[in-house]
C-alpha cells in the first residue's frame, strides 16, 4: 500500500481524529460520514454513530450513498422515526457532537447550502438545510469538514442556512444558545478552531506540505493564525489503510 | 376499511388537480409507482410537500404536475442537485415553482401536529438562521411557562398522502417496518390515503409488536404494486439501487433526456413495469 495521500484523505483522517470512543455523533452525510465511519473503526470503536433517518448505534460495513441506506437500518442497536429523531435524540440534547459539511462557510463558521444569489431569484439553487439548522445548536459541539477554496470559504455568506458563531461572532450567547457551536474547522490544508475570545475560525494546525500562503490563498477572507501553529500528524498505514478499504467497498456497493 | 384498488382508479379518486399532496418516505420505501401514476394522469396545480423531494418530485415537477412545493432538502442524496427541480425553480421550466421551505426538524414536528390534529407544532428550531427572513409561516410562541421563545409552524393537513408499505392483510391493515421515516404520521394527518404495498398477504407477519401498523380503517385506497418503491427500496425485499440515483444525474440534466426517458419509463408504461424489481420476498 502506498503511504503518499491525497489532501482528500489528510483532511478524512484529521476528521475522524476528532472524535472520541463516548461521542454520540449525529452525522451528515457525505464526508462527514467517512470522517465518522473512519474512526468507528480505528479508534473510537464504541462511538455511536446516528444518522437522521432515525437509525441509531449504525456501523455500516460501506458508506451509505443516502442518510437512509438499508445498510444504516440493517446494521443499527434500533431505528426510530424521524418526528422521535429530530424530538427526543437531537432536540432533547443527547448528541455530544454534530458532524456537518456545506457548500459556503465563513469566517465565524456559519454554513450556507440553501442558496447562492438572491433567495427569490437564486444564482444556484442549493439543497437546503435538512436537519442541519437544528444540529447546529442542538448538540453539544459541531465539527465541520470541508475542502478549503475561494468559492466554498468566503467573506459573506449570501444565506445562513445554519448558525455558527453568528454573522459577528457574538450571537450563540445573545440569543440564548448554551450548546458550544463549532469547534473544529477540520479542511484539506489545515485545522480551525474558533479564537477564544473573538470566536473567529483561526488556523491552529497546518497539514504536512500545506503552507500558510496555500492556505490564504484558498480562503475568502483574510485568515488569523494562532500565535502557535502546529503540523498536523500524517495519515499512519493503519488509518489510510482501514480509509481506502471501506471507500473501496463502498464503490463496489454502489455501482457509481 | 380501506378499498383495495388498482392503481389507475386509486389515483383517479383520491388525487385531484389543485390538491394540497404529501408523498412520504425517508429514503426507504418512497412510492415511485403512485408517481409516476399521478404523472401519467396528468394531474395539475399540485401543492407538493415532502422532506425530502428527490428523485420522485424531480420527475413529477419536471413533468409540470406542480405549483408549489413544501419541502426540507431537495437534492439528489449522495449524487448532487436535483436538475428538474432547480431547473423549475431558475429558469421556471416547465412552469414557475413556489418554495416553502423549511428545516427537517420543523417538518417532522409539522407532520407529528397534523396526526395530533393540533394547529401548529412548536420546536426549539430556527435559531440564528435565515429562513424565517424568507418563510413567512415560520413564526414564534413564548412558552407560558418559562418565558422561553420557541419556533412554530403550521401543522401539515394533506388532501392527499401517499406511502408505500412492505404489505397488508386482506383486511386492509398495513405493515411498515425498517426506517420508517414520518410515513404514520402522515397517513393520520391526511384527508385521503392511498397505501402501495409490495405484496397483499393472509398475516402480515410483523417481526416485534411494535412494529408500525396502520389499521385498515385509517388507511383510504390500499394497491399492491410489487416493487413499486424502485430506485428506492423495501425493508426485506429488494435494496436500494444507488447505480440508479447516480444515473438519474445524467438522465435528469438536460431537459430532452429528461423527457425521452420520461416517455419511455413512465407514459409507455404502467404500475406492473415496476414487477422487475420486486426480486420475491428476502429471508429477513
Amino acid at each position: 500500500m502506498s503511504m503518499a495521500y491525497t489532501p482528500n484523505e489528510m483532511m478524512t483522517v484529521a476528521a475522524a481524529r476528532a472524535l472520541r470512543n463516548d461521542d454520540v455523533c449525529f452525522v451528515g452525510i457525505g464526508a462527514p460520514s467517512a470522517a465518522c465511519n473512519l474512526a468507528r473503526l480505528t479508534h473510537a470503536p464504541q462511538i455511536t454513530l446516528i444518522y437522521e433517518s432515525g437509525t441509531i448505534a449504525t456501523k455500516p460495513n460501506v458508506l451509505p450513498l443516502s442518510i437512509g441506506d438499508g445498510e444504516l437500518c440493517d446494521t443499527a442497536l434500533t431505528t426510530v422515526s424521524v418526528p422521535e429523531m429530530f424530538r427526543y435524540w437531537l432536540q432533547g440534547g443527547r448528541m455530544t457532537v454534530g458532524f456537518l459539511g456545506g457548500a459556503q462557510i465563513d469566517r465565524f463558521a456559519n454554513l450556507n447550502t440553501t442558496v447562492v444569489g438572491d433567495y427569490h431569484k437564486p444564482k444556484v439553487r442549493l439543497p437546503g438545510g435538512g436537519g442541519a439548522p437544528e444540529i447546529a445548536t442542538n448538540c453539544r459541539e459541531i465539527f465541520i469538514i470541508m475542502a478549503m477554496g475561494k468559492r466554498a470559504f468566503v467573506d459573506k455568506l449570501p444565506f445562513i442556512t445554519s448558525m455558527g458563531h453568528g454573522p459577528t461572532g457574538r450571537e450563540r450567547r445573545a440569543l440564548g444558545v448554551a450548546s458550544k457551536g463549532p469547534t473544529r474547522l477540520i479542511t484539506d490544508l489545515c485545522i480551525f478552531e474558533p479564537d477564544p475570545q473573538t470566536q473567529e475560525m483561526t488556523v491552529v494546525s497546518i497539514h504536512p506540505g500545506a503552507t500558510r500562503e496555500e492556505i490564504i490563498e484558498n480562503c475568502g477572507w483574510t485568515p488569523s493564525f494562532a500565535a502557535d501553529v502546529a503540523e498536523t500528524r500524517a495519515p499512519d498505514a493503519m488509518e489510510l489503510e482501514v480509509l481506502r478499504d471501506i471507500l473501496a467497498r463502498t464503490k463496489a456497493a454502489h455501482g457509481g | 376499511m380501506a378499498k383495495f384498488l388498482d392503481l389507475a382508479s386509486a389515483v383517479e379518486e383520491m388525487v385531484h388537480d389543485g390538491d394540497v399532496l404529501a408523498m412520504e418516505g425517508f429514503t426507504h420505501l418512497i412510492p415511485f409507482a403512485a408517481g409516476h401514476e399521478i404523472i401519467r394522469q396528468k394531474r395539475r396545480d399540485l401543492t407538493l410537500i415532502r422532506m425530502t423531494p428527490d428523485l420522485i418530485y424531480d420527475q413529477m415537477i419536471g413533468m409540470g404536475c406542480a405549483k408549489k412545493l413544501i419541502f426540507s432538502w431537495g437534492g439528489n442524496p449522495g449524487v448532487g442537485s436535483t436538475h428538474r427541480i432547480r431547473d423549475a425553480v431558475e429558469n421556471q421550466w416547465p412552469l414557475p415553482l413556489e418554495l416553502e421551505e423549511h428545516s427537517h426538524a420543523a417538518m417532522a414536528n409539522a407532520y407529528e401536529a397534523g396526526a395530533a390534529n393540533l394547529p401548529f407544532a412548536m420546536l426549539r428550531g430556527y435559531i440564528g438562521v435565515d429562513l424565517p427572513k424568507v418563510n413567512p409561516q415560520i413564526r414564534k410562541v413564548t412558552c407560558p411557562y418559562t418565558g422561553e421563545e420557541l419556533a412554530t409552524v403550521p401543522a401539515i393537513r394533506p388532501d392527499v398522502g401517499v406511502i408505500h408499505a412492505l404489505r397488508a392483510d386482506r383486511e386492509g391493515n398495513v405493515l411498515l417496518e425498517g426506517i420508517t421515516g414520518c410515513q404514520k404520521e402522515v397517513v393520520l394527518a391526511s384527508k385521503r390515503t392511498i397505501v402501495t404495498v409490495e405484496e397483499i398477504v393472509d398475516d402480515l407477519g410483523a417481526s416485534s409488536p411494535n412494529s408500525v401498523i396502520l389499521p385498515s380503517w385509517t388507511v383510504g385506497a390500499v394497491v399492491a404494486v410489487p416493487g413499486g418503491a424502485h430506485p428506492s427500496y423495501a425493508h426485506g425485499y429488494y435494496t436500494r439501487d444507488n447505480s440508479f440515483y447516480i444515473a438519474w444525474d445524467k438522465v435528469s440534466r438536460e431537459r430532452d433526456s429528461f423527457l425521452a426517458w420520461m416517455e419511455e419509463n413512465v407514459m409507455k408504461k404502467g404500475p406492473d413495469a415496476f414487477l422487475v424489481h420486486a426480486g420475491g420476498r428476502a429471508a429477513s
